[in-house]
């Protein structure tokens, strides 16, 4: 990304020294550490209040974490599995069951993809229908078997394409929201990267909403705001904040419950911290809302989601 | 001596002013002036002819586009209806420029407080909640106010055990409103599923056009899903879809004869027997 370049020329001496090091066998350790500490003083410099737009940029990083790379760092156990059982599977959308230390989920979510074959094979996690319908398939298997849900959300927006219209994405995506308004089981919701709209909402009906500290939700992208109401799609920076996007704005609106710290220089730079700091928050608001009758459950649920709106009466 | 405009001989005509309404006001069938022009057949019509026909044009039975209290007037029991929640008013929680402008324009323009109309009536005699959106509100959009009176009429239908009909008709969410109009989507469809769970009919009735977060809704959550013949009902618009997809759409796409083909709709209904469809419907449900 543009702005991070001046921690990244560090990070290339760092890297250039360290070899000289080696192949010359001199020890240059005080000069590393002396750059590394700058390093971390400039990324700590340059990750301090950043503008929405700079973190819609970190929200579309393509090294950012994904739902099967916090898999991988959170479950100790997982299954992958496929399918909406009407007639296929959106590899846009990635669910299994799995175990996080000990405790039993069904994880949901976007899967974007790395490089260009796999993120043509998933769309760019943009699911259709048949990925929202395999979603609400595992959800309700996870409701008859007590079984509570995490979904984590990065995506660009449901996929406008053709056949994805002729099967229904409109309905596919309302069905989810009805659907997941009533289920029995505690559900918490994450947006890892960008939550794009209605796409993203259809796995985001739930108990506790997170983002990520430098993660994105919004109902239209801030192009398509510029292009709509700007007439001009480069002023997509102005649009972003104008738009409140990022976590702390909707924290301030009580759309969502909380934000998950990334490690210094954005999740990208360190997976391992990121799915510490995730699996926290996952475990601590299943353990809080497993506490809770369904009853209570389902009527904080539905008061949550009914008290958004800003209006007078 | 040939004087020609003076001439006795000019052939004699009477001239006639068109309505200068924009594009979606002239499909609409709103906007002032005495005529307007059939965008389907071309034809010069009385406008006092079509607003009597049902908003269709005596030539060719084009659809024009019908305001939320012409939806009410053709659905609802004259006299039977009660109006609730007309006095909520619209706020710009983001602050959003040049939002609270042009919400104070429109709402002069149209002379509503936003884009909907709510309140209970009865079709045929049997009492139902009911709603009708206002394409000329900031296109139909979806933001606070709009929600929040969509959800009072659903439960509304839920504390009255009565059913709920609503009339869409929207080019999606709210913009100004951002995130909070994206949640109308989540807040709309939950209170569905507490009427689904009280065993209570939703009849919804997306009209022409009904695109976007309402598509991605509300909208297509009734129980029987029923429209009029040529509208346009979807999720992403046409020139998005052409745009990401390279190709020429198909012919009709995205219009309730396609939708029923791909298995989305319930019924297509003409619009004299709209009211009737929905009211033998319900007699069959409740």
């Amino acid at each position: 990304m543009e702005f991070e370049k001046g921690v990244l020329d560090i990070e290339e001496k760092i890297i250039e020294l360290k070899e000289f090091s080696q192949s010359k066998g001199i020890d240059l350790s005080g000069e590393i550490e002396k750059l590394k500490a700058e390093y971390e003083r400039k990324l700590a410099e340059v990750y301090k209040g950043l503008s929405p737009w700079k973190k819609v940029q970190v929200a579309r990083h393509p090294e950012r974490p994904y739902t099967l790379d916090y898999i991988e760092e959170l479950c100790e156990e997982f299954t992958e599995l496929h399918g909406d059982r009407l007639c296929s599977d959106d590899a846009a959308i990635v669910a299994g069951l799995g175990k996080i230390d000990g405790v039993k989920v069904m994880i949901i979510g976007h899967q974007k993809g790395r490089e260009v074959e796999e993120k043509i094979y998933r769309n760019f996690g943009m699911a259709q229908p048949d990925g929202y319908r395999k979603a609400l398939r595992l959800m309700k298997m996870a409701e008859r078997f007590n079984v509570p849900i995490v979904t984590l959300i990065d995506t660009p927006g449901a996929y406008p394409g053709l056949e994805a219209e002729k099967r229904g994405q409109g309905e596919a995506i309302a069905r989810n929201l009805l659907e997941m308004a009533g289920i029995k089981v505690p559900i918490v919701a994450t947006v890892i990267g960008e939550g794009g709209s209605g796409g993203a909402l259809a796995l985001g009906v739930a108990d506790k909403v997170y983002m990520f500290e430098n993660s994105v939700y919004s109902v239209i992208s801030p192009e398509g705001c510029a292009a709509i109401l700007f007439k001009d799609a480069s002023k997509a920076p102005e649009a972003a904040e104008n738009l409140k996007i990022v976590a702390d704005s909707l924290l301030e609106l009580n759309i969502i419950d909380g934000i998950i710290k990334e490690p210094l220089g954005g999740a990208h730079r360190d997976y391992k911290c990121a799915g510490i700091n995730l699996k926290e928050q996952i475990l601590s608001s299943i353990e809080e809302l497993q506490e809770l009758s369904v009853d209570d459950l389902l009527a904080n649920r539905y008061n949550k989601f009914r008290s958004m709106g800003r209006f007078t009466q | 001596m040939e004087l020609g405009i003076f001439s006795k001989n000019k052939k004699k005509y009477a001239t006639v002013s068109l309505s200068k309404s924009s594009k979606s006001t002239e499909n609409r069938g709103g906007g002032s002036g005495l005529w307007e022009k059939c965008p389907s057949c071309h034809e010069i019509l009385y406008r006092v002819d079509v607003k009597n026909n049902m908003k269709r044009c005596t030539n060719c039975d084009h659809y024009f586009g019908m305001t939320s209290l012409e939806r009410l007037d053709l659905l609802i029991d004259e006299g039977t209806f009660t109006e609730y929640d007309r006095d909520l008013l619209s706020e710009n929680p983001l602050d959003f420029p040049g939002y609270t402008d042009r919400y104070n324009q429109i709402k002069e323009k149209v002379g509503m407080n936003d884009g909907l109309i709510s309140g209970t009536g009865n079709m045929n005699g049997i009492k139902v909640s009911f709603a009708a959106m206002e394409f000329s509100f900031l296109g139909g959009s979806m933001g606070s106010v709009v929600g929040e009176k969509l959800t009072r009429a659903i439960e509304r239908g839920i504390e009255e055990g009565i059913p709920v009909v609503i009339v869409a008709t929207s080019g999606g969410a709210r913009m100004h409103e951002g995130i909070l109009s994206l949640m109308q989507m989540a807040k709309t469809s939950a209170a569905l599923e507490k009427l689904r769970e009280k065993g209570i009919p939703f009849i919804s009735v997306p009209v022409n056009p009904t695109t976007g977060g309402v598509t991605a809704s509300f909208a297509m959550l009734g129980d029987l899903i029923i429209t009029e013949p040529n509208a346009l009902i979807g999720f992403a618009g046409p020139r998005v879809i052409e745009q990401t997809i390279k190709q020429k759409l198909p012919e009709g796409f995205q219009k309730s004869e396609f939708l029923l083909e791909c298995g989305m709709v319930d019924v297509i209904s003409k619009r004299e027997n709209l009211k009737g469809t929905i009211s033998t419907l319900l007699g069959n449900l409740i």
